[in-house]
């Protein structure tokens, strides 16, 4: 099966990639472009920071970022309130010009953990403003089926901490949440460190993956994006292929029937 | 005297200037950034008619890398 027969649908919008990857934390912007382009990401993620007068516009990363061309999702990161990220947010689609949005409202500093109940009231309140909300959430289902009610048509459940690359800590969650929400694109985001997290992701039914850190911090960032695609891929397709029913004891896989030096014991 | 907060940063008008006429006065070009003014979003499109308070708080935003 081809990636273009595959496609993953978000809000209404058809991508062939299923890898979805942040801009920041690069060594470089152009070893930051090159990623980009050797990860096959279509959607990349963006942000907003205040600006000095003084660096009168001048913004050498965001030039990087606007010449590649693909469909940006500005974030809310740094939020810790609902009415800082529907602020935010505002800014961002007026700056972006886009209503799509990966929601972020942190509830703890330590981890970085979303705060549950502030980011669904701000998906609640994005949706009636018209946003397509992305939420980066926990991987609590009721949270998850709350953000759905609200509006959200995708769903961004944490692997681990940001900037972690623990993996997927509780599988046994996100298989629930997909067990749960059959329907609804899945995004693993945050705390993928490694290509077979990345599979880890799909094997479960996940419909796509958004990470920054894995490929930003790698010792070669451009290799580790292609290393990602090809995850991305792979678990995938392995995914949609089946896997084999885990056995308790050996079965050896070439025949037996016919086997030489084989003799009755007695 | 008009006193405000500039990105956290104290800053001072000397007379009650429109958003529009401030930010050309800090040298933002209205283009590349958004705005709130007490945490409160300002579309572009109401820069020329929003006049400046004392004591407001200015967030000027502009794009950066984000993950």
């Amino acid at each position: 099966m081809t990636a273009g027969s595959d496609p993953l649908t978000l809000y209404g919008e058809v991508f062939e990639s299923r890898l979805l990857l942040g801009t920041a934390l690069y060594p470089s912007p152009q070893i930051m472009a090159d990623a980009v382009t050797a990860s096959g990401a279509e959607i990349i993620t963006v942000s907003l920071r205040r600006q000095s007068p003084e660096s009168g516009g001048g913004n050498t990363i965001w030039d990087f970022i606007r010449r590649l061309g693909k469909r940006l999702l500005p974030n809310t990161a740094g939020c810790h309130s609902a009415r800082e990220a529907v602020t935010l947010a505002q800014m961002s689609r007026e700056i972006f010009e886009t209503d799509w949005l990966k929601l972020e409202v942190i509830g703890d500093e330590y981890n970085l953990q979303p705060d549950p109940i502030a980011t669904l009231d701000a998906a609640r309140e994005l949706v009636r403003l018209g946003f397509k909300v992305l939420p980066y959430c926990t991987d609590d289902l009721v949270l998850c089926q709350r953000l759905r009610d609200a509006g959200c048509e995708v769903l961004m459940p944490w692997g681990a901490p940001i900037g972690t690359g623990r993996g997927l800590m509780n599988a046994y969650n996100l298989a629930s949440i997909r067990s749960r929400l059959p329907e609804m694109p899945l995004i693993v985001d945050a705390g993928i460190g490694r290509p077979s997290h990345a599979v880890q992701a799909f094997e479960l039914g996940y419909d796509a993956i958004l990470l920054n850190t894995a490929v930003a911090q790698a010792s070669d960032p451009v290799l580790m994006a292609r290393a990602f695609r090809h995850a991305a891929q792979a678990g995938r397709t392995g995914y949609l292929a089946g896997a084999m029913a885990e056995r308790q004891t050996a079965q050896a896989s070439t025949p037996v029937l016919g086997t030489p030096f084989w003799h009755q014991e007695n | 005297m008009i006193a405000v907060q500039l990105n956290g940063e104290a800053r001072e008008l000397g007379a009650a200037l429109s958003l529009s006429q401030a930010l050309e006065q800090w040298g933002y070009r209205c283009d590349k950034v958004a705005v709130a003014i007490n945490t409160e979003f300002v579309p572009r499109s109401r820069y020329h008619e929003i006049v400046i308070k004392n004591g407001d708080a200015l967030d000027v935003v502009a794009p950066v890398q984000g993950g």
